[in-house]
């Protein structure tokens, strides 16, 4: 058993009992950072301050949200809207943050694939990422559904269809995932429940992960430069913190973190109080109703993209390619072949323009997935799909003849 | 080395405007028809050529029977019938005209009396010579020149009903929508608005009453009008100002007639509808502006510790 003798201090307390010198070094003073990294960096920072907006808005919703299909519309427009004080600024805060979290996801995944930080021991950070993104995914969804709007409904019911698996007609298994034969007060009670306690605990594990993903390998830089932490550190330390390539996370790079977390505020309550209408879709102010199909029935607009490889094709081609996007990304890491872990417009033209291609190619599908499926709309979402598939097909190949630089 | 952040910044906000523009304002113009509104000029109604005359309008009203089907309460007229029995009757409660004068446009009101199937847009339901005859019956002229005799009694509902400053939200929207929309969030039924009852005996009679109404409603529409309570959010304002000053626009065939409020009073019926479904649009404004407030602050402050920890840095 260790020794405990008594306690100098509340700090010296803590310190025998649970090391939180060691932890603090380990975690923050001497968790070492490169220096030559970009705001870009800070994105994780605000992918977390992002998730406690949406779990603390989440929980003041929850004290007054009724799971029933008769109550949850009202609950929501009536109870938090009208009567509960400042009920409306939390459903705001917690629809706009839903919306945002995505555009951060994404700014934080291109950022990565553009500086090749899945690369080099890096691939278990890129894949717990990966699985945050399936989860985030799983929970706006299931969010999605609790308002039971017009759009709550016709969306879970579409896409619970999906699993029928085209040609397979696998409706049994559409109707154990719906608990009913229509997307009903079985269907609500379950996604609230995954919503509010399965999947956030699940993030929360999986945000555990990335950070442990994350401790070894340290961050990667935007030179690609491999860096002796062990030395740079203790040139810092030995007082050379102008000329060590490393400083602190805390207080060094979270001060940066910082910075950017409040403009990134600004914009984010610009949006909450001025422009919120893109992240809660006016259909969803429609009360749910099994006998009227909305006019346009279109996912949000994070989900688009994968919605597009979706829709050009027949049902059974449109579900495996649906899957393939889904699963694709993870495999990143092992599809590059190239052995450079440095930034894309670096490392020759093929990887270049792929990587910019694939970029813009999302955006275009993104903006196929809402438009109408007709005419000239229609066709370029086919093109754009096609082309999605491609690249990921061409990958290795161009990636294995890239030369080291 | 040279700093690039900047441009990496500019690049992001490039793509993220673009993705924007994409799939918020493109899309919805691709989705929706834009109605431009034709500020409720009615321009294809005639214009009046009389100068009216109140007193005589009041005799008018009288003898042309608006009272037979229509209360005037301020004119101490009550309603023939209660609102259920007028719905099995008219297929709908006609309005209580009190405040018809301030809330419909002159112009369309001497349209109304005179042909109501025309001034409301509901021709393609209604057809004399086939005997399905509006169930407003329109007026004929007393004898007189009938121009004159309607202006007359648009001069005399103008002349009962409040002063146009004096309109309320409430008042507008009762006379105009209230008889076919009900708008939950504000208490409002077709029949009235509920009154909270003693004895749940009373409360669920009042129901079955609504219920009723909306039955016959519903045979006169062919479909039941929706509850309006979040419209202001579902549908927004440009769309159902420019719906009411003419539904055939933008829902073809639709059983809703064009009512012919006046630009205020449909000013006062969005006011309404904000109400009910925006409640707290004004807390929102006021605290958007201490936020933001505080939060630049916040960022200054970020900005400047980050500049005082990095000076040892470089
Ligand atoms: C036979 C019964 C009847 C008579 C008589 C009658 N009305 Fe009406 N009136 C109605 C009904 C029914 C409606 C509702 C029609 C609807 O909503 O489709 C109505 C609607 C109206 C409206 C509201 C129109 C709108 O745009 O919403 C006004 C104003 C009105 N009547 C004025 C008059 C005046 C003035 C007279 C007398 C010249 C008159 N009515 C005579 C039955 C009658
Ligand atoms: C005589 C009955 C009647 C009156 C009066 C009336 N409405 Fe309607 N309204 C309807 C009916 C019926 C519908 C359903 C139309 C349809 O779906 O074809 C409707 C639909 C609507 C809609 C939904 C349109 C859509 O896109 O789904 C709005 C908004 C609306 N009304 C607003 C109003 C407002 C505001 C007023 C008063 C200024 C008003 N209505 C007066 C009968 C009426
Ligand atoms: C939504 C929840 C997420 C949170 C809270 C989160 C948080 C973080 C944090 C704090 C960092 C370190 C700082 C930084 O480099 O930005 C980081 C790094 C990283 N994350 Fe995430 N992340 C999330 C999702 C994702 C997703 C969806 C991916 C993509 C698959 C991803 C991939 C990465 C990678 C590759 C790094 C390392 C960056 C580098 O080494 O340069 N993360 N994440």
């Amino acid at each position: 058993m260790a020794h405990f003798t008594k306690a100098t201090s509340v700090k010296d307390w803590l310190n025998q009992r649970l090391a939180v010198e060691k932890l603090e070094k380990v975690m923050a003073s001497e968790y070492w950072i490169p220096k030559n990294i970009n705001f870009l960096w800070a994105m994780g920072m605000v992918l977390v301050i992002t998730f406690v907006l949406l779990l603390v808005s989440g929980i003041f919703l929850l004290m007054y949200y009724v799971p029933t299909t008769a109550e949850a519309f009202n609950s929501v427009n009536y109870t938090i809207m009208r009567e509960v004080d400042f009920g409306w600024l939390w459903r705001h805060v917690h629809g706009v943050a839903a919306s945002v979290v995505f555009l951060i996801i994404y700014i934080h995944m291109f950022t990565g694939i553009y500086y090749g930080s899945y690369k080099k021991g890096r691939e278990m950070i890129w894949i717990s990422g990966m699985l945050l993104f399936v989860a985030f995914s799983a929970e706006a969804f299931s969010g999605y559904m609790l308002p039971w709007g017009q759009m709550s409904y016709w969306a879970g019911m579409v896409i619970t269809n999906l699993f029928s698996g085209g040609s397979l007609h696998a409706d049994g298994l559409v109707e154990w995932i719906r608990g009913d034969y229509v997307p009903a007060q079985a269907f609500l009670g379950r996604f609230f429940m995954l919503h509010v306690l399965l999947i956030p605990v699940a993030i929360l594990g999986l945000i555990g992960l990335h950070f442990g993903a994350l401790r070894i390998p340290h961050v990667n830089n935007q030179d690609g430069e491999e860096i002796d932490f062990d030395a740079e550190a203790k040139k810092y330390l030995d007082g050379d913190k102008a000329g060590s390539k490393v400083m602190r996370f805390a207080n060094d790079f979270m001060s940066k973190d910082m910075m950017v977390v409040g403009v990134y505020l600004v914009f984010f309550f610009y949006l909450v109080f001025y422009n919120y209408g893109f992240a809660m879709d006016p259909v969803n102010f429609d009360p749910a109703d099994g006998l009227k199909t909305p006019t346009h029935i279109y996912p949000e607009w994070y989900f688009l993209w994968s919605y597009e490889i979706l829709r050009p094709f027949n049902i059974d081609l449109g579900l495996i390619l649906f899957a393939f996007a889904q699963v694709i990304f993870v495999l990143l890491p092992f599809l590059d072949r190239s052995p450079n872990a440095i930034p894309a417009n670096r490392r020759g033209k093929a990887f270049a323009i792929w990587f910019w291609l694939m970029l813009a190619n999302m955006i275009v599908l993104t903006a196929m997935g809402k438009l109408p499926p007709a005419g000239i709309f229609s066709q370029i979402g086919l093109v754009s799909a096609i082309l999605f598939v491609v690249q990921w097909i061409a990958l290795p190949f161009i990636t294995a003849r890239e030369k080291k630089v | 080395m040279k700093n690039k952040e900047p441009i990496i910044l500019l690049v992001v906000i490039f793509f993220t405007l673009v993705t924007y523009y994409l799939v918020e304002p493109f899309a919805h113009s691709q989705m929706h028809k834009h109605v431009e509104s034709e500020g409720f000029e009615y321009a294809d109604l005639p214009a009046m050529t009389k100068t009216g005359d109140a007193a005589k309008g009041q005799e008018l009203v009288m003898n042309a029977g608006c009272a037979g089907c229509h209360s005037i309460e301020v004119a101490g007229m009550p309603a023939p019938m209660d609102a259920v029995m007028a719905a099995g009757a008219y297929g709908v409660n006609p309005p209580d005209l009190s405040n018809a004068g301030a809330v419909f446009d002159p112009k369309f009101l001497a349209d109304l009396i005179k042909n109501p199937a025309h001034a409301l847009k509901v021709e393609h339901k209604y057809d004399p010579a086939a005997g399905k005859m509006h169930p407003m019956v329109a007026f004929y002229g007393m004898g007189g020149d009938i121009d004159q005799e309607v202006a007359d009694m648009v001069a005399y509902l103008q002349s009962i009903a409040v002063k146009k400053e004096e309109l309320t939200p409430k008042v507008a929207f009762e006379t105009a929508c209230g008889r076919c929309h009900a708008v939950g969030y504000e208490e409002w039924t077709q029949i009235g608005e509920k009154p909270k009852f003693k004895h749940e005996k009373d409360s669920l009679a009042f129901d079955i009453k609504v219920i009723d109404y909306q039955d016959s409603l519903m045979k006169y529409m062919g479909k039941l009008p929706p509850d309006l309570s979040m419209y202001i959010r579902s549908r927004g304002e440009h769309y159902i100002s420019t719906f009411v000053e003419n539904p055939q626009n933008q829902l073809h065939g639709t059983a809703m007639p064009r009512v012919g409020v006046t630009p205020h009073s449909m000013e006062k019926v969005i006011e309404y509808l904000e109400d009910a479904g925006d409640t707290k649009r004004h807390e929102r404004e006021a605290i958007g502006k201490n936020v933001m407030i505080y939060i630049i602050i916040f960022a200054i402050f970020a900005l400047l510790w980050k500049k005082q920890v990095w000076r040892d840095l470089h």
